[in-house]
């Protein structure tokens, strides 16, 4: 009796000692209902649906003008800061470029710990030595590093606990992206594509750091879709289909979904002739095994650089009066696009800009190739018409926001070019069509009052997925490369080059507050709640920026 | 003259010795330096830092340096004429190199005593360190990761930590103690301070952001939570030990 009894109480101590340790763990259940606890952001989107949407509605049209600034952290870097945070119960974790993952106090921002990654100087990022945030399972950090490494990190400490190299860097392999936990896995994806590297998917064991499998974009000997690769001999290999914005999973279909990014070389379609699979698309992969789904091709054959590096957003909703699992996507190649994401079938499509590369989609959702003359201009630029800034869909308003680079141009110049390991890999350049012009405009490249309305202009668009109708746009004068959050209070939250952070009504677009930055917001806002406070937070120049109400 | 020059140029370089000696690096600079070293210099320098014929690092006598700042200036310039080249580095790196590179003359060369292998018995075993310390992932997170301390520290330091924790506590490693205005106390390892905030990890290994104007009591304990091993363990034992905490040098 006094023995059993003594059993009790100790399985009861032992329960009391487990139970904090599974509370503060962020276990897979969590991860799967992230949407139910908006006050942490557990991964790079927010939840596996990918909408950067909130619940969190402490912050209102009514009271948005009494945000303040509680706290800014300052990185350690002059690189672009394009970091995501994570917030999970009041500590944030993120990425300073080009690979060092902090621990930060939510409330005040001061530090926990840094850990410093030193990356290999073999490293070749394209395009900004940047890095997009972590992911996390348990008590354990995963970071993708700019020499193409996959490290493990104690959250607590910030001590390495397994690292994983997962490319070649000195081949042009990098990784910039935040990976995401999917069950037992973290996954992850490489950049490269102006190094004519063969693009891939790979799945690591959260424990080990293995690989469980990894899943080529561009297909081998043998492979289907390996006859979409034409033109030079070798080209497969040097195809491209990078992979650098976090996909999507519903764990439902049990399927992840990857934007693949543009075929190589860029400029010059000719050395690679047919469509080039499976670049420039959304694959839709079991998580288990890597093996792929279905896949839809956005851009065949594409010779703009129209990376489809988009983040996925998933979407239940009624279409055309019964329910139906969906896909928005804003591509970089000017057109949104509506798929089934059981299927991969084509429901919609539109341009939300101008667009004169295709004369429009066909009924399957292939674009109508329209080249232009050369020298003549192609809209939208190679920096198309949106890019890797995450979109957002608000279930309350239905609409897809996405940051937009309207009425932009480049005149693609091609050019012959020879693989070699580790040089880049373009075939060709794109330039302005405006003299003198700036290949990608932005104010901050040269005096202020060279711009004119021909070099385009940035804008938040409100976009319904039915009909593709613009339901209003918010206009700003320099680009932008800003990620978009909306909230249960139908706030939208979205920023620019210019350096300007602002409140939007989601419903209307009329601008609610604003703020300014200093420094170019091309990171993705977020927003969290501690102690019963919600606070926003977004990346811009080179410090993250915490914002919360006035007491 | 000769004599009197002599003399002097002695007592400057055994100040500058000493000075040396007694200069604080912090341990964030050391593990910092001890990257940087191992992703630019250990291809000429070698792990132990004598893998160029007549240099030395562990010796920390150099021919064209005496001070930090000659460290400094020769890291960054590099040394026309030889193989070193000049090197970019932020003013923060330099430090942790400057800082990693100062203590490697606490490495000293003779072989281990003990036997690792019984050591990391002793660690796991009967000395109870991982109640405390953590090793590769096992093992507590209250105390300091031990993963690399034989790649940051010193045989002569780790048996100084082991019979003298609180003589041989680095400031980076100090507890506090606080209590909350509703009368919580809370303890840990202290991880940052400022003015205002303090950020630690508690006993229950959580991390925990404190204002301190929210306090009623605030204390750094300058005292070691650590045991000291002199009478617990055997000088065998201590030497197994020692031997087993010079083989972690982290993985990164």
């Amino acid at each position: 009796m006094k023995a059993s009894v003594r059993c009790v109480l100790l399985a009861m101590l032992l329960l009391f000692l487990v139970i904090p340790i599974l509370r503060a763990q962020v276990s897979n259940e969590r991860l799967l209902r992230a949407a139910d606890e908006p006050h942490n952001w557990m991964m790079y989107s927010g939840t596996y649906a990918s909408q950067r949407y909130s619940t969190l509605s402490q912050i209102a049209p009514a009271n948005v003008k009494n945000l303040e600034q509680k706290w800014i952290f300052q990185a350690e870097s002059l690189e672009k800061f394009e970091t995501t945070p994570l917030v999970v119960d009041g500590i944030m974790y993120i990425t300073q470029a080009p690979s060092d993952a902090v621990a930060l106090d939510a409330k005040t921002g001061r530090v926990f710990w840094i850990y410093r990654y030193f990356v290999s100087p073999d490293a070749r990022p394209c395009c900004g030595s940047v890095n997009r945030g972590m992911a996390i399972l348990a008590d354990t950090l995963f970071l993708a590093t700019l020499d193409a490494h996959l490290v493990a990190l104690d959250a607590k400490t910030g001590r390495p606990i397994w690292n994983t190299k997962v490319a070649d860097a000195t081949a042009g392999y990098a990784m910039t992206v935040a990976p995401l936990v999917v069950e037992d896995k973290v996954i992850i994806g490489v950049a490269g594509g102006e190094f004519g590297i063969r693009g891939f998917i790979a799945a690591y064991d959260v424990r080990t750091g293995r690989e469980a499998w990894r899943f080529n974009t561009i297909p081998g000997l043998g492979e289907p879709g390996h006859e979409t690769w034409q033109g030079q001999a070798d080209a497969w290999q040097h195809g491209g289909g990078a992979i650098w914005t976090t996909g999507s999973y519903d764990p439902v279909l049990n399927l992840t979904y990857w934007g693949t990014g543009n075929p190589g070389p860029d400029w010059n379609p000719g050395l690679r002739e047919g469509d080039n699979l499976y670049s420039d698309s959304v694959v839709a992969l079991d998580p288990d095994t890597g093996k792929l789904k279905w896949f839809f091709q956005f851009t065949p054959n594409d010779p703009y650089d129209y990376d489809s590096t988009q983040v996925p957003v998933l979407v239940d909703a009624n279409w055309n009066g019964s329910p139906r699992k969906m896909m928005m996507w804003g591509n970089r190649n000017g057109f949104f696009y509506v798929l089934d994401r059981a299927t991969g079938q084509f429901l919609a499509g539109y341009p939300f800009v101008k667009v004169n590369w295709a004369s429009g989609l066909d009924a399957k959702g292939r674009p109508v190739h329209t080249p232009q003359p050369e020298n003549a201009p192609t809209f939208p630029g190679v920096q198309g018409g949106t890019n890797w800034y995450s979109p957002s869909y608000s279930p309350r308003t239905g609409l897809f926001y996405l940051s937009a680079w309207e009425d932009y141009a480049s005149v693609f110049v091609k050019e012959e070019q020879k693989y070699e390991e580790g040089r880049r890999f373009v075939g060709g350049r794109p330039t302005s069509p405006i003299p003198g012009g700036q290949n990608i405009p932005s104010l901050k490249r040269g005096p202020i009052n060279v711009w004119t309305e021909a070099a385009g202009h940035g804008a938040v668009i409100a976009i319904d997925p039915r009909t593709g109708d613009k339901k209003w746009k918010f206009l700003m004068t320099d680009v932008t490369d800003s990620g978009i959050l909306t909230t249960a209070s139908d706030l939208l939250f979205a920023g620019g080059r210019e350096g300007y952070f602002h409140a939007l009504d989601a419903r209307t677009g009329e601008l609610l507050w604003n703020v300014s930055l200093g420094g170019q917001v091309a990171s993705g806002p977020m927003t969290y709640q501690v102690d019963g406070k919600q606070y926003i937070s977004v990346a811009a120049g080179h410090s993250l920026f915490t914002f919360a109400l006035r007491e | 003259m000769v004599k009197k020059r002599c003399f002097i140029l002695a007592i400057i370089g055994s100040w500058a010795i000493s000075g040396v000696a007694a200069a604080q690096y912090s341990q964030a600079d050391v593990e910092a330096g001890f990257n940087l070293y191992n992703a630019n210099c250990i291809t000429c320098h070698g792990a132990n830092g004598d893998s160029i014929p007549g240099v030395n690092l562990r010796t920390n006598q150099f021919r064209r340096a005496v001070t930090d700042a000659d460290l400094n200036r020769l890291i960054q310039t590099g040394i026309a004429g030889t193989a070193m080249p000049p090197g970019r580095y932020t003013t923060a790196d330099l430090a942790g190199l400057v800082a990693y590179i100062r203590s490697m003359r606490d490495f000293a060369a003779a072989p281990p005593r003990g036997d690792a292998l019984r050591g990391q018995t002793i660690f796991e075993e009967k000395g109870n360190c991982t109640s405390c310390h953590r090793v590769n992932g096992k093992g507590s997170r209250v105390a300091p990761d031990l993963s690399d301390i034989g790649a940051i520290r010193s045989p002569d330091a780790l048996q100084r930590s082991l019979i003298d924790p609180t003589g041989s506590m680095l400031p980076l490693n100090r507890y506090v103690r606080a209590v909350t205005r509703d009368g919580k106390t809370i303890t840990g390892r202290r991880l940052n301070e400022d003015t205002y905030t303090v950020q630690l990890i508690d006993t229950e290994e959580r991390l925990v952001s404190l204002i301190k104007s929210e306090l009623r009591e605030y204390t750094v304990l300058k005292t070691s939570a650590m045991p000291s091993y002199k009478e617990k363990l055997t000088s065998a034992d201590l030497d197994d030990l020692v031997a087993y905490l010079r083989t972690l040098k982290g993985a990164r």
